[in-house]
């Protein structure tokens, strides 16, 4: 117990002496998964919603894909992007390995199914009557999609609290990908491991708490926008 | 919305994207104890400040290391195996092996010393009275140098370490200290890494000093003809630099403000014979 005591003082201290390394560690942090979640948002919310409206045989068969893709482990994730971004890799020649880049690549890959899951589920939620009337109402297919869109956006913000959640807390990937290169690749997650690795028990414990802050911090902000939509 | 989401998301991509031409990134394969105790943190700005050049460091186990560097996946090897290092120069997948440094491995354990190994002068003994008493031993079991170290003296301890008595931890130097101290059990460790974590645990060095326990680090570049796209000037400009006069020296002081002793002893320039 002593110990996380310590680990609080130290993450405070940190923060507060406004510790260079530390603070460009949380930034790399969010940036590298913010990018990753919106473009997962941005392939996750077509295929999702595609995937929704559509009928045709072996969608079954793809929606187990997907919902098997939402729990896909970053480490096997990281292993086929390291894999194919190697200099003898099918991607080789954009030497992307070890850069932020490849980090957003493999994150990508792990928040794209749970953001397709999800749309999945938040499309099939608005009853079925609801979209017959709106083509009944004369909507074009394209206005039909746009406003089952609008409809189902509350339950969407979770899917990109769920994408963000789950890929600026996987160090699996990140570690492979990116290497864990100081100044470059260096993330909260990975940070983490190293200093434990090191026995900087207190400065591990710091930036976890870090993360932990960052991650409601984000929270809070995406179920405000929900609540207050909501209400 | 979606759109001004997605330009910025695009456009974070774009700044995050390496900017440098590929000649000046040198890769460099090295093992976890050159990374934890801190000796990377301070060799690589030198290198970067004096030639330009930009390190990006995998730090992984020595077995890993040299298997990446094989494949022409990195330009240089800052390793500690030496069996292993001579098979992949004899393959020619490595080449121009120069040793840079060595420290030393420590046989420790808990303090009532169930195996009674205290102060034995050979390791290998000290192993065999360990097998023999079945008394518990951590190994890394990872490939990592020091696995491939204690690997040897089971071996010429005619030993296969096999049991309930032998655990394996599959982790680096820390975490395995950290499963040694908790089961009461024997280990090998890197002198560094034990020093690092003398808060931590209490586990006293039982057999030292015996020439089998020497670790030596030694550089070497990656053959060109290993794989694509290896930079090959750039590897070789790190492995100049390691064994140059004013690197070696910086390894000689480094970890005395923080242990009181220096963790490597420089040896650019010898050969394996002049340490037997």
């Amino acid at each position: 117990m002593e110990l996380i005591g310590q680990g609080v003082f130290e993450a405070v201290r940190l923060l507060l002496a406004g510790d260079r390394e530390v603070w460009s560690v949380t930034w790399l942090s969010l940036r590298i998964s913010a990018t990753a979640t919106l473009l997962a948002l941005a392939c996750g919310i077509p295929l999702g919603t595609a995937l929704a409206l559509s009928r045709f045989t072996g969608r079954g068969f793809l929606i187990s894909l997907v919902n098997t893709g939402m729990g896909l482990p970053p480490v096997v994730v990281g292993l086929f992007v390291t894999i194919v971004l190697w200099r003898s890799g099918v991607l080789g020649f954009l030497e992307l390995l070890y850069t932020p880049t490849a980090m957003i690549l493999a994150q990508l890959v792990i928040a794209a199914p749970i953001v397709i899951g999800l749309t999945l589920a938040a499309m099939q939620q608005i009853p079925d009557k609801f979209r017959l009337q709106l083509l009944a109402l004369g909507a074009s297919r394209r206005q039909m999609v746009w406003t089952l869109l609008k409809e189902a956006r509350l339950p969407m913000l979770a899917a990109v609290m769920a994408g963000f959640g789950a890929v600026i807390s996987e160090v699996g990937a990140s570690l492979m990908v990116g290497g864990n290169i100081k100044g470059s690749t260096r993330v909260l997650t990975t940070a983490t491991v190293l200093e434990t690795s090191k026995g900087n028990f207190d400065v591990a414990i710091a930036l976890s708490l870090i993360l932990l802050v960052l991650m409601f911090l984000v929270n809070w902000a995406l179920t405000w926008i929900q609540q207050r939509r909501a209400g | 919305m979606l759109a001004r989401l997605l330009l910025v998301a695009l456009c974070s991509v774009w700044l995050t994207a390496p900017a440098q031409a590929q000649s000046t990134n040198v890769i460099l394969s090295t093992t976890t104890s050159t990374q934890d105790s801190g000796l990377l943190d301070v060799l690589v700005p030198m290198f970067e400040k004096k030639t330009g050049m930009s390190v990006k460091t995998v730090s992984v186990g020595t077995g890993q290391a040299l298997a990446l560097a094989a494949r022409g996946e990195a330009d240089v090897a800052l390793v500690h195996a030496p069996s292993l290092e001579r098979k992949y120069v004899d393959e020619g997948k490595m080449q121009n092996r120069r040793l840079v440094m060595y420290n030393d491995f420590i046989i420790i354990g808990p303090e009532d010393d169930p195996a009674k190994i205290k102060g034995m002068p050979r390791a290998v003994d000290a192993l065999k009275r360990i097998a023999e008493t079945q008394s518990r031993f951590v190994s890394r079991g990872d490939k990592s140098g020091t696995h491939l170290l204690e690997l040897g003296l089971w071996k010429q301890a005619g030993i296969e370490p096999k049991g309930t008595w032998y655990i394996e931890s599959g982790q680096g130097m820390g975490q395995t200290l950290g499963v040694a101290n908790e089961r009461r059990a024997y280990t090998i460790a890197d002198r560094g890494t034990w020093l690092a974590f003398q808060k931590r645990i209490n586990l006293p060095i039982l057999v030292e000093k015996d020439k089998p326990l020497l670790n030596i680090y030694s550089v070497m570049e990656v053959n060109p003809a290993s794989g694509p796209r290896v930079n090959v000037a750039g590897g070789k400009a790190f492995a100049d630099f390691m064994v140059s006069p004013e690197t070696q020296a910086a390894i000689r002081a480094f970890g005395v403000d923080k242990f009181g002793q220096a963790l490597f002893v420089p040896i650019a320039g010898k050969t394996d014979a002049d340490l037997q």
